[in-house]
Order: structure tokens, then sequence, then C-alpha cells
């Protein structure tokens, strides 16, 4: 692509910026850059450069809001949908929806990147929205964070000023709930409606915000947009390693029984194991490893170690990259009582309007919590063997299969726990308090 | 050019019209909610599945042509 040559060969006049040669390229270290000193690290954002499609599908950028689905494919879509209805309607453009609600509770890695390089963002909705032709940008946020919605506010105006957002860029308050920030619940708020997820088709990239196609993309996606269109596919996989499309830096949140929890960029593919010592280690014994959040799977810790933080890495082994989440169970915890809790959560994320989410996810965490917590009848693990296979691809939106495949992974991992607790009863560990994050939720119902 | 059949679950309210019309494809989940199987419909039953999208009073019920 002619505009990566040409900012290398600029950089070296040293006019235009050069890139990151390593980690991080996400989060420069210091604080928020003002727009200014933002472009003078990475240069102009290069507008009108041709081909900045194709070029995202060369460098296999691949969505980090949780499906891991290819970004220059979902872009290239949107686009041909957004030329096609054009000659149809009185108006035309396709609407660019940067995703930054953030919804799982163990990750923090969007709120970081909005806040400490909210143009690198930016940057992404405009040349997404020129790339595809778009002539509306929204950029959907937790409606508990005014702090960040004021910033980025802030920053929007900023670029508004020196004619940098190409689109207006609307900021969106996306209200608490694991299903909110779904992207058709999403396009459902915009539109006027609740936001809760909706059947499918129409797709977004069909019929999405005010009818037009819509390219939903979380705001870690669109950043990477931004630093391709300046430096290259090329220069994008230089960092990740196979097996599978693994290319580039991620942004992944590492929490639980670790001496440095927080936000790292990673190269894909680096093994876990490696990515526990960067983050300082183990802070107690752990016994094992969610992977990818409440829609990822549990592996057993020695086993882990080995598996590359990759999405093919991940699901070859029996979880998946998600959203980049990665939490350390320790040992003084039960799995089978933390799985009892995040699915009493998220039973109570069901957004109410599927049968067999509405029926199946509270009977499913009722099994889970006598098996768990009670002395459970003989045949309480047959039910939840019959709900999981119930629940999994009846509903409108991936919360029953996501949950099925979560409680799937852990009856797996924990199951010896699972006999010993069927055989002894609970253990004396379901007493701490649980690990994993379930916020607004006390047990059996919403906290208010 | 074979068709499926599916459920919009957000429609469905479990009336049940589908499961008495067409046991042979549409059975109930423990909450009267249709499960349908899997594939597409066979030719002898493309009526009767036609019968079940039209009887459903939620329009529920797809008949889709398959790709």
């Amino acid at each position: 692509m002619s505009t990566a040559r040409a900012s290398r060969a600029g950089g070296a006049a040293g006019r235009r910026a050069l890139p990151p040669p390593g980690l991080p390229r996400l989060i420069p270290p210091g604080g928020p850059l003002p727009l200014a000193d933002h472009i003078g690290r990475y240069g102009p954002v290069p507008f009108r450069a041709a081909g900045l499609i194709t070029e995202v599908e060369r460098a296999g950028l691949t969505g980090r809001g949780g499906a891991s689905f290819p970004a220059g494919r979902k872009m290239r879509t949107v686009a041909e949908a957004g030329h096609r209805a054009r000659p149809l309607r009185g108006q035309g453009g396709a609407v660019v929806v940067a995703n930054g609600a953030e919804s799982e509770p163990a990750s923090g890695k969007d709120r970081l990147l909005l806040s400490r390089a909210p143009h690198l963002v930016l940057d992404g909705i405009a040349l997404a929205a020129e790339a595809v032709g778009a002539t509306r940008g929204y950029l959907s946020l937790d409606e508990s964070q005014d702090e960040l919605a004021l910033q980025l506010a802030a920053a929007i105006s900023e670029r508004e000023r020196a004619g940098q957002n190409r689109v207006p860029v609307q900021i969106v308050g996306v209200p608490a709930g694991y299903v909110a920030s779904q992207e058709t619940a999403v396009i459902s708020q915009l539109n006027g409606g609740a936001p809760k997820p909706t059947f499918t088709p129409p797709r977004p990239f069909e019929k999405g915000a005010h009818k037009r196609p819509t390219l939903v993309q979380n705001v870690e996606t669109l950043a990477h947009v931004a630093l391709i269109a300046r430096f290259g596919a090329g220069w994008f996989r230089e960092l990740g390693s196979g097996p599978g499309p693994a290319a580039g830096s991620a942004l992944v949140t590492v929490s639980g029984a670790v001496t440095r929890p927080g936000v790292y960029e990673i190269a894909l593919g680096m093994p876990i194991g490696a990515l526990i010592r960067w983050a300082g280690g183990p802070s107690e014994p752990p016994q094992a490893i969610l992977a990818g959040g409440y829609f990822g799977g549990w592996l057993p810790y020695q086993q882990a170690l080995g598996v590359p933080v990759s999405d093919p890495g991940l699901r070859a082994a029996g979880a998946a990259l998600g959203s980049g989440v990665l939490v350390l169970l320790p040992e003084s915890a039960c799995g089978l009582a933390e799985t009892a809790w995040i699915a009493g959560f998220l039973a109570t994320q069901s957004a109410g309007q599927c049968g067999p989410c509405v029926n199946g996810l509270p009977a499913l965490a009722g099994l889970l919590e006598q098996l768990a917590f009670g002395q459970p009848d003989r045949r309480a693990f047959g039910w939840t063997q019959r709900l999981l296979t119930l629940v999994a691809g009846r509903g409108a939106c991936h919360l029953p299969d996501g949950t099925a495949a979560f409680v799937t992974s852990a009856l797996a991992t924990f199951a010896d726990e699972v006999r010993r607790h069927a055989t002894a009863g609970p253990c004396s560990r379901v007493r701490r308090r649980p690990v994993l994050p379930a916020p607004g939720y006390a047990w059996g119902r919403r906290a208010s | 050019m074979s068709r499926s059949l599916r459920v919009n679950p957000i429609a469905c309210e479990a009336h049940g019209m589908c499961i008495e019309l067409l046991p042979e494809l549409i059975t109930a989940d423990p909450w009267g909610y249709p499960i349908i199987a899997p594939g597409p419909v066979p030719g002898h039953l493309l009526p009767l599945a036609r019968r079940a999208v039209a009887a459903c009073p939620t329009l529920a019920l797809l008949l889709d042509q398959d790709n």
C-alpha cells in the first residue's frame, strides 16, 4: 500500500512518524495525547488513501470484541451493501458504530484504550467511515462511565475543529447488562428501541442503524485499522504467530490470582505461561484459567501454560479469545461454586425475550447451585446435561449458547470437583467470596 | 431448492400450534416452546409445514429457502 511506503520514507526524512517498532502499539506510555501530539507520534490520518479495506484484509485483522470475525471482510460487506442500497434511497450512506461498551465483566481493555488513546479509536472511526462510505458515526460507551464520555466528547470536538472527523460522531450511552452491547442490541437502541438483541436477518450490515448498512466494530479493532492505514499490512503482521489466523497485537485483561493484574498488549500467539510471567506470575497457587470471558472456556492450569493466546490457539484447547479476558482461578476457590455463581449471573442478564433462555438459564443456574452447595438429587447432573442441550442455539442472541458452552467447559475442567461434591457434599472452599466478577448480581437475583 | 423451518424465538409465545400440526418435525421443550428437527423439510411434509407456518398466531415460524 502506497500510504505505508510513504510514511516509512517520510519517517526517515523526519517529517512523518515511524511505526512503533514493537510493543506497545496501541497504548502509548503516559496519559492521553492531545490531537496534535497524537499526529506527531503516529503521523497524519491517511485520508483518501485507496484500498484500505484490501489492506485490512491482507493484514488479517480480526474483530477484538469477542467473535474474532475478519474485520476486512466485515468492512467490505458493509461497503458493498451501502453501494447497492444507495441508488434505491433518497439519501445514502452507511453507518459506523464503534462499540466500546465493554459489558464483559472481567474485561477492562476497551475502557483503558479509550481513556489513553482516544484519537487512535477516533482515527479508526473516520477511516472506516471513509472506506465503507458512511455518513454517520457512533461511539457506544457504558452509560455509567461519565468521565470517559466527557473525555471522548472533548476529543471529538477537538477533531471537529481540526477537520479530522470526516463524519459526525455521536456518543451513545449503553445501559449496564451483558447483552446490551451485543451488536443488534446497540442497533436497536440507535433506532429508538430497547437495548435488546433482535432477531436476524436482517443483520446490521444489511439493515442496521437508520435502516442503513451498518459497520459495528469494537473500538480496539478500529484502533488497529488506524495503524494499518498508516503503516500497512506488512507492518501489522510483523507481530503475531500461528497456528491459524493470529496476526498483530491484542489487548488482554489478566486478573484473578496474578501478582500484577491489568491490561497487557501482547503479540497474538504468545503462550499463556509467558503472559502470566509478564503479569508477575501467580499470586497464589492456581488451579485453572478462564479464557475468553463468560462465553469462553476453562483450561486446567498446567495444561493452559503452553496454549497460545489467539482465537485459533484457544479454540483448539477448548476455550476462545473472546474479548481477551484471562482469569486465574486459585486453588483456594471452588471451580464448581464459581461456575454456579456465573451461571446465576448470566441467567439474570437475559433480555427476557426468548422462552428457552428465560426458562432454561434460571433452571440451569439452580441445578448448578445444587451441585455446588447442596446435597443434589442423584439425577441433577443428568438434568444439567439435558438443559445444556435444550438452551444452546435457541435464543435470538448467543446468551444461551455462551452460557451452555461456559458450563460445559466447567463441568469438564472441574470433573473431579463435581464427583467430590456429589459424594462428600460441598467443599469448604465454597464459602469464599467468588473470584469472578458479576456486577449487579447477588446470589439468585439482580442486586438493586 | 430445499426448505428449512426456523423459529423467531423473540416472537414465539409457545402457543404450540406448530407442535400439534407437525409433530414429525416439531416437538415441545419442557416449557412448551418448539424444538425443530435439524435439516431440510422432507418434500412430503412441505404442505404440513406451510400449514404450521400459517397457523402460528405470532408469525414466529418461518419456512426459509436454503441456499
